[in-house]
């Protein structure tokens, strides 16, 4: 009863919230509409925000699956050569300091303004965490468990797929809990940089055209999109937890 | 599983140009159990380690071998103090961990013989998280039973066991151990004098062997000859730290 009662007054918490600022401040509806009538815009342009959301949620779902995928093959090649970690891991780093978001110009410039491009921002900002947070999973095996493998004759391709990769699940579910907030942002801001479809274009429409209603509606569709990706994710995540069991 | 043999180990070990013992001189004779005791960090997991050709933090130099000539890597099997169950399988998957590593069809009636032996019958299909610590620790015995190599090296597999569960789990491994070179690294001087055919210090001057009881293993828990031996034995490691 809980998991149904907490978000629903959460949420009615901060819908009165936002109702009480409108009142408060007395902001005209093209600055701060309140929540009715974004509701209603909403409700009146359904049919728009919907088609939008699927562009969106098309490149987000595509992209958090690339990006995973590929994410999870770095993260078991770098721990199957320290080697390699030792010199890619620090480069890896490196590239986070380079904001993602200043790569959508080129990106659009490289992949054109469909959706390619936005797919490529949601992979490359997801990318890192997932690697990142499978990797130290991977890596953070006992010793003694390794040991036990070796004193068995076990191949490192073997203690791979046997030890560290069930050992490492639960890391890896955190990573993509990670990924599926962080995919949403990747994509919205390659729509934000050039694009004809998707919640980014159709926020930057509104705004544009002062509709700051349809902006609103826009957004909580994203915010829809965003919560509803992270439970389908958090749901697999569980499922990754219960396969390794670790107590 | 093959005949038992024999290991010896002769030589040094340093770290960093410090000797972590020196001049060290190991019997370990074939199909009985051998003991070592000796204070924390004076080397004696790592001799195990040094045996079983774990890589260690320093340089051995010297020789490990088998009496029968043939190399030990392969033939000897290891259990330590965690029981390093894979929590994510059975029981039963546990067992047979060794042949999936390997690669091989694992014997899934042998391993069941195995868990009779070590009295988890009908537990076979529970995860380690439902089993208690010495359930564990049996499940850890069936795990090397079931590798049946003639060699058996064990790194205090039985001290954070409750002081009962652990007299049950001496008795039932020297039980299912029996005929095997067995090297015993423990803390313990009561369990050391109970289950030990030959029982050895260690210090950084070397190996010294420690006489035992003259009854055989295992030794009743109140057997005079175990009670005075363990209490000289204890004297005698913290008389050395």
């Amino acid at each position: 009863m809980n998991r149904v009662w907490y978000p629903l007054c959460a949420g009615l918490l901060g819908l009165g919230l936002w109702q009480a600022v409108v009142w408060i401040t007395g902001a005209p509806h093209f600055i701060l509409p309140d929540p009715w009538r974004v509701a209603k815009v909403g409700y009146e342009n359904r049919a728009l925000i919907a088609e939008h959301t699927l562009v969106t949620a098309t490149e987000v779902v595509i992209g958090l699956v690339i990006g995973s995928v590929l994410g999870a093959l770095t993260a078991i090649q770098l721990a199957a050569s320290p080697r390699l970690a030792r010199l890619t891991l620090p480069m890896l780093v490196f590239t986070q300091a380079v904001p993602v978001f200043a790569l959508a110009p080129i990106l659009t410039v490289w992949l054109g303004y469909g959706m390619a491009s936005k797919i490529a921002m949601a992979v490359l900002i997801i990318y890192f965490p997932v690697t990142s947070a499978f990797h130290d999973g991977l890596t953070r095996v006992s010793p003694a468990l390794l040991d036990l493998a070796e004193t068995m004759g076990a191949s490192p391709s073997r203690v791979m797929r046997r030890i560290r990769i069930p050992h490492a699940l639960p890391s890896l579910a955190s990573g993509l809990k990670l990924a599926a907030v962080y995919a949403p942002i990747g994509a919205v801001i390659g729509e934000w940089v050039g694009s004809s479809k998707g919640l980014g274009y159709l926020m930057l429409l509104a705004n544009g055209r002062a509709k700051v209603d349809l902006m609103f509606a826009s957004l909580i569709a994203l915010a829809v999109l965003t919560v509803a990706l992270h439970k389908a994710v958090s749901l697999l995540a569980q499922r990754l937890n219960e396969i390794s069991r670790i107590e | 599983m093959s005949i038992a043999t024999s290991i010896t180990v002769q030589g040094s070990y340093r770290i960093a140009d410090k000797a972590l013992f020196d001049g060290v001189s190991l019997t370990i004779p074939a199909g009985q159990w051998s003991c070592l005791l000796g204070r924390s960090g004076v080397g004696k997991s790592t001799i195990l380690r040094l045996i079983l050709g774990l890589e260690t933090a320093g340089q051995f130099e010297g020789a490990i071998a088998a009496g029968d000539g043939k190399p030990i890597r392969g033939r000897a099997s290891y259990m330590a103090q965690s029981d390093l169950l894979l929590p994510w399988l059975s029981l039963r998957e546990n067992v047979v961990l060794g042949a999936r590593l390997r690669g091989e069809r694992p014997d899934l009636d042998r391993a069941d013989a195995m868990i009779a032996q070590v009295g988890l019958t009908g537990d076979h299909a529970k995860k380690p998280g439902a089993l208690s610590g010495g359930m564990r620790q049996r499940a850890a015995l069936a795990r090397t039973l079931m590798e049946d190599c003639p060699i058996v090296l064990l790194d205090e597999p039985f001290s954070a066991l409750d002081a009962g569960t652990r007299a049950d789990m001496q008795d039932l491994a020297a039980r299912v151990l029996k005929g095997r070179t067995v090297l015993l690294v423990t803390h313990d001087p009561a369990e050391a004098c109970r289950l030990g055919h030959h029982v050895n210090v260690l210090s950084e001057t070397g190996i010294a062997p420690w006489p035992v009881p003259g009854s055989a293993p295992v030794r009743r828990v109140d057997d005079p000859g175990l009670l005075h031996a363990q209490a000289a034995l204890l004297s005698h490691l913290r008389g050395a730290a």
